[in-house]
């Protein structure tokens, strides 16, 4: 056991601290909306690519620096910890350009992975669907053959960035005759098409984070097939397995950074030598630590084993359970402020409850954890 | 950064596992733990084997090995709810060999490395500590008090009443030192936190151990015509007492690294620890007799026996609300530090 970090590890932090030290972005734009903040991000991401910093995990060959995961993960420390804002196309850099390195054809890498990186062309995910949603592999939506192209028709769900993006990653039904599983394939579809409609979805915050998809007959050229036609399934598992794997580093981090506000607020309140704070405090504290701790364990296990474990499950539902007590705690400590529409810890309270549902509820976390680390019978559901 | 145990940690760690299960069998421990007895033959076999010693340095006889691998053994002990003071020795020969004079090093450490001499660590308030474990059977016994201060003595000079804890495979008793009876210790404070990350290790075992039953038996029970593992009310409170366990684990070993790869930070990680394994202790090895059903209340299932050294250890050194407090003074003093600088 060695908690310390290499020197080369090292070296990569501090290179990235000083380079953000230098080319932090000013305060999000207030007045112009959602728009003004994609602009700002967008402009972000724009400042990360001409640095070499978008997405050092990619191979040097797609413009990356070949990152260790260890660097991957001091690099999500790092942005959190200089509160910068997210890449526009985050789901393009963590998502969408790894599932590609995969599974996609040499045209197709050729093709995408270079606008990713640089934020020219942004990337949705349309997976989820109204009536799909834990249970993914149900989704409905539906794919034609017609010529060497596709004619895709459903509704998806939860679809961040569509009003930005240019491609969403699309699972849609090819076969509905064979077993849910294998009649899925993956697509790329362009959303600049009039069959492509937005709807912003407006969430318990009263923003729009995320959006639904109407698809009426959009077509699909046959050579935007992902890893094969029937193989979706697959390939969306790659999708889903970034997902975890990234964002886990950048959301632990902004937990900490909540907690230490959390922290000074009661310090200058005099409410740390109340009992009752201090107890829960110090276990938000644990917790965090606990986080921390078992996140980087994950992290290393991948590097000496290769392959995440299921065990990650564990770390998802920590964190979404602990940001919840963490903001419920806040209002007690904040008061009124809290509550009020337009303040940050009215926000981060509302917005926390997302966090048991997106990316795996817990109640599907449990089933995970259950089923595929302890190994227990799942319960036979009547058809 | 790596989280793995080195080979030679793993192969202390395999011995240890395949040795006790053999040794502290369910029926060994039962019989022991209804008779109220220390396994001499197997505290004399461990002793052999040199276990006692494993983190006590060369000089005064053990194998100078650190607090990780002392940490695998706890763990593996609890797992095994072997019935040897072996918990209890290696606190106070922590604590002796943190703050004790050269002369009182000498006295005492090579026995408790031998395992010849048993030792026993208590919370005292003015030299009485209420629940001594393991110290019916110690010859030395170590007292520290909450301001950091402590003090070692031999049974002889110690007034020892035997307690019947709820735990029986290790003995108990109210210890109290008449004024002026022991030598006073140094500052107590390095050897606690290694004594903290000890108790820590061994919750984890039992937590592991409880949750290992609790798998096998939710899994073979049939009721309604599936095994009760099948529903989510059983396999959630399962998953449950796994994310309680790993919490529990996770803390454990970064204050086992800290305690000798980074002290300063040892009062804070050992807190963490403790405060985390005391909550999992209690919680994994009540979801284990729950999990159980009626067979998990009867005294014939061995689930009790979990839950009983967890209650134990969870109180040991004070329990987790304590050791929240003591982080949010830490939180408390740091946050005044960085204000002041």
């Amino acid at each position: 056991m060695d908690l310390t970090f290499s020197e080369q590890e090292t070296a990569f932090r501090d290179e990235l601290r000083e380079w953000l030290s230098a080319n932090k972005p000013g305060p999000a734009p207030t007045s112009e909306g959602e728009d003004g903040q994609y602009a700002w991000r967008r402009e972000w991401q724009r400042k990360l690519y001409d640095a070499g910093w978008a997405a050092p995990a990619w191979p040097t060959e797609y413009g990356g620096r070949g990152a260790s995961l260890t660097e991957s993960a001091i690099y999500f420390e790092e942005l959190g910890r200089a509160r910068v804002p997210m890449a526009a196309n985050v789901l393009g850099l963590l998502l969408g350009g790894p599932t590609l390195m995969v599974w996609g054809s040499d045209e197709q890498k050729e093709r995408y992975l270079s606008p990713i990186l640089s934020g020219e062309e942004i990337w949705c995910q349309g997976f989820s669907e109204p009536d799909a949603g834990s249970d993914l592999a149900s989704l409905k939506t539906k794919a034609v053959k017609d010529g060497d192209e596709w004619v895709v028709t459903g509704q998806k769900v939860w679809t961040s960035g569509a009003q930005y993006s240019k491609w969403c990653m699309l699972v849609a039904r090819s076969d509905s005759g064979i077993a849910k599983h294998k009649g899925l394939t993956y697509f790329l579809m362009d959303m600049e098409q009039p069959t492509v409609q937005v709807r912003p979805l407006r969430q318990i915050t009263g923003e729009a984070e995320f959006n639904e998809l109407f698809i009426e007959e959009a077509r699909i050229p046959d050579a935007n097939v992902v890893g094969g036609v029937g193989n979706g399934w697959k390939v969306a598992l790659t999708t889903l397995m970034n997902e975890r794997a990234g964002l886990g580093f950048a959301l632990q981090i902004r937990l900490r950074q909540l907690l230490d506000d959390v922290i000074a607020i009661a310090a200058e309140r005099g409410l740390l030598e109340d009992p009752l704070y201090a107890d829960a405090i110090a276990e938000l504290h644990v917790r965090c630590e606990s986080i921390r701790l078992l996140a980087w364990k994950g992290l290393t296990d991948v590097e000496r084993y290769g392959q995440p474990g299921p065990e990650g499950s564990l770390v998802k539902w920590l964190w979404s359970d602990t940001n919840q007590r963490l903001t419920q705690l806040a209002v007690d400590i904040v008061g009124p402020d809290a509550l009020t529409v337009g303040e940050s810890w009215s926000y981060e309270l509302l917005r926390a409850r997302g966090n048991t549902i997106e990316g795996g509820t817990t109640e599907v976390l449990k089933n995970i954890i259950a089923e595929r680390v302890l190994g227990l019978p799942r319960l036979k559901v009547a058809a | 950064m790596d989280f793995g145990f080195t080979d030679d940690q793993r192969e202390i760690q395999r011995t240890a596992r395949d040795l006790l299960s053999e040794r502290a069998t369910p029926a060994r421990v039962r019989e022991h733990a209804e008779a109220r007895t220390v396994d001499e033959t197997l505290w004399r076999e461990l002793s052999g084997l040199g276990w006692p010693g494993i983190a006590i340095s060369e000089q005064h006889g053990g194998q100078g090995l650190g607090q990780i691998e002392l940490s695998i053994l706890c763990e593996e002990l609890g797992r095994s709810l072997a019935p040897v003071p072996f918990l209890p020795s290696a606190m106070a020969a922590a604590v002796i060999e943190q703050a004790g004079s050269a002369e009182q090093c000498e006295r005492w450490l090579p026995g408790l490395a031998s395992g010849e001499t048993i030792g026993a660590l208590g919370a005292a308030v003015d030299g009485v500590a209420e629940l001594v474990i393991g110290g019916a059977d110690a010859q030395v016994l170590v007292l520290v008090e909450d301001d950091g201060t402590g003090q070692v003595l031999g049974a002889d000079e110690a007034e020892v009443s035997p307690l019947a804890a709820i735990d029986p495979t290790r003995s108990a008793a109210r210890v109290s030192a008449a004024d002026g009876a022991g030598e006073p210790l140094g500052d107590v404070c390095a050897g606690l936190g290694r004594a903290l990350v000890s108790v820590s290790s061994e919750l984890v075992g039992v937590c592991d151990r409880a949750l290992a039953m609790t798998v096998d038996y939710v899994k073979e029970r049939h009721q309604f015509g599936v095994p009760v593992g099948a529903y989510q009310a059983v396999s959630h409170r399962c998953a449950q007492m796994l994310l309680d366990t790993e919490k529990a684990r996770s803390t454990a070993a970064f204050a086992a690294w800290t305690a000798d790869a980074d002290p300063e930070r040892l009062a804070e990680a050992a807190a963490m620890a403790k405060a985390s394994a005391s909550d999992a202790g209690r919680e994994v090895t009540a979801s284990a007799i729950q999990a159980h059903g009626g067979i998990g209340f009867t005294w014939e299932a061995d689930v009790h026996w979990l839950y009983k050294r967890a209650q134990l250890d969870a109180a040991l050194l004070g329990g987790a609300k304590r050791h929240r407090a003591q982080l949010a003074a830490i939180l408390a003093d740091r946050l005044g530090a960085s204000a002041a600088a």
